[in-house]
């Protein structure tokens, strides 16, 4: 085991979280872009402002419907990808690494306690999906 | 009630469709491909739509079934020839629209199609102001196939030679695999394209062979993004009963020649031909990549409401936000600024021309 691996970890919500430090890197899942579908709008949290924990922080919309984002911890943001807002297919194409949303300077590393691992997810995104 | 199942049903699973329920019945949002390569297909190429879920009424036996039909529609029957098809509405008393149609003209007697969600009661409303003199059979021995593209007469003469000489808005008769079926030069996506009325039977091979031939299927998602581009309305989004023709900015589908005569409706539609309506359809184009969806506010510059989004979405050809909706009368001029409130904020938009992409038909008749 890698000790200098970051930690991810998952929300029901189906946002993914990469904690460095107390700086945490959240997106939306692979799942979570495949029940969406073609993404064609993204809506990100203003840098500087304060997020709480299982909040809205963000809004994507497919062709069908808009579905908001939710922050899987409290934190000020710090940082969002413009990339996304300029080209939101980009989400559906990577997800997990570049396409990320907002980093958060984090509040209360127990906050992580409560989410999920990644084969936690999994599970959960299966049985939530059958 | 059980959801009910297309003859097709079996293929959309074999080619990845997302099934959802529409209308009572089992349909394809989207296929593997997804909504946006769905779309641009159709537009590049061709695409294929099960639209066995609408209603095909077919109307016969009588001499005088042209006249008793113009009493309920305003459509021009009498000068229709056999083949040739129109758009027009089944209206309630108050002149609201209770379903958008289209009109076909057929060797002994008439073929409406009829949205889904409406096609029952539709046949009661038609039935009961006809007193029962003439048969209808609203067919459910029939699937409906759309194709619709550029590409679909080179697709559809492969399978069905000689089709490609339709007219726009005209159908005939054709023959496959030694079967009677009734094909119609028109369609719903700004294409240029075909409806294909066909046996159960026959339908799933007829749709292999026409993927055989280059077109692929799409589901309800492209359709619904390819009609709002073309500027089409949706039943039940953009047409209501408490919609007349007029302020849904259809009245060129109602000819000069039945103004003055009587037919469902007639009076509140010669009423509002003569003093005009207080709310129009119009397009709407969002300044920003904001979407507005269907009952978004719409609200002038001093922040008073002004009327109501019904249809919104992205429009992948025109790679823009596009929506329609309905605006007080003095506000729908093209380049009007307006705002939808969407999630809290006030966006900017225009009202602009519609539709939002240039039609592609073939040549035939302008008076779609």
């Amino acid at each position: 085991m890698g000790k200098l691996m970051s930690e991810v970890k998952y929300s029901k919500e189906h946002e993914w979280i990469k904690l460095d430090g107390e700086e945490a890197t959240i997106g939306i899942t692979k799942h979570a872009t495949e029940m969406l579908g073609d993404i064609v709008f993204a809506e990100l949290p203003e840098k500087g402002s304060n997020v709480d924990k299982d909040g809205t922080a963000g809004v994507v919309e497919s062709t069908k419907a808009a579905s908001d984002v939710y922050t899987p911890v409290s934190g000020e943001v710090i940082d969002t990808n413009q990339m996304i807002v300029d080209d939101p297919s980009k989400i559906n194409e990577d997800p997990e690494e570049s396409a990320w949303f907002f980093k958060l300077k984090i509040k209360d590393k127990s906050e992580m306690d409560s989410l999920m691992s990644k084969e936690e997810y999994e599970k959960f995104a299966k049985e939530t999906s059958a | 009630m059980s959801i009910k199942k297309t003859s097709l049903n079996n293929l959309h699973i074999k080619y990845g469709a997302k099934l959802v329920e529409f209308a009572g019945y089992q349909m394809p949002i989207q296929y593997k491909d997804g909504i946006i390569q769905e779309h641009k297909y159709t537009r590049s190429h061709s695409g294929i739509f099960d639209v066995s879920h609408m209603g095909q009424l077919f109307i016969s036996g009588g001499d005088d079934l042209t006249n008793d039909l113009e009493k309920i529609f305003p459509a021009d029957l009498k000068k229709l020839k056999t083949n040739q098809s129109k758009y027009s509405f089944l209206m309630n008393n108050k002149g609201g629209i209770q379903d958008d149609l289209i009109i076909t003209k057929t060797s002994d007697g008439f073929l409406i199609i009829l949205n889904a969600a409406c096609k029952y009661n539709d046949y009661e409303v038609i039935k009961s102001k006809l007193d029962n003199q003439y048969k209808l059979n609203l067919d459910d021995s029939l699937s409906l196939i759309a194709l619709q593209g550029p590409e679909a007469k080179n697709v559809l003469n492969k399978v069905i030679p000689g089709c490609d000489s339709l007219k726009f808005m005209n159908g005939n008769n054709y023959v496959y695999k030694n079967e009677k079926v009734y094909i119609t030069r028109s369609g719903y996506t700004g294409e240029d394209g075909f409806e294909i009325s066909i046996k159960h039977s026959d339908a799933e091979i007829f749709v292999e062979s026409l993927i055989e031939n280059g077109s692929k299927l799409i589901g309800l998602g492209a359709r619904d993004t390819l009609r709002l581009e073309a500027g089409l309305c949706l039943y039940g989004n953009d047409l209501d009963n408490d919609t007349s023709p007029i302020e849904a900015n259809l009245k060129w589908a109602i000819p000069k020649s039945r103004i003055e005569t009587e037919f469902v409706g007639s009076e509140v539609l010669k009423n509002q031909f003569q003093s005009g309506v207080k709310k129009l359809r119009v397009g709407i184009k969002p300044d920003s990549k904001v979407i507005a969806r269907g009952n978004t506010k719409i609200y002038n510059d001093k922040n008073q409401e002004i009327g109501k989004v019904t249809s919104g979405t992205f429009g992948p050809s025109v790679e823009h936000p596009i929506a329609m909706g309905y605006v007080d009368n003095s506000y729908s001029t093209v380049n009007t600024k307006i705002f939808l409130e969407v999630r809290g904020k006030k966006i900017p938009a225009n009202i602009c021309n519609l539709p939002f992409y240039k039609k592609n038909y073939v040549n035939g008749e302008i008076n779609v």
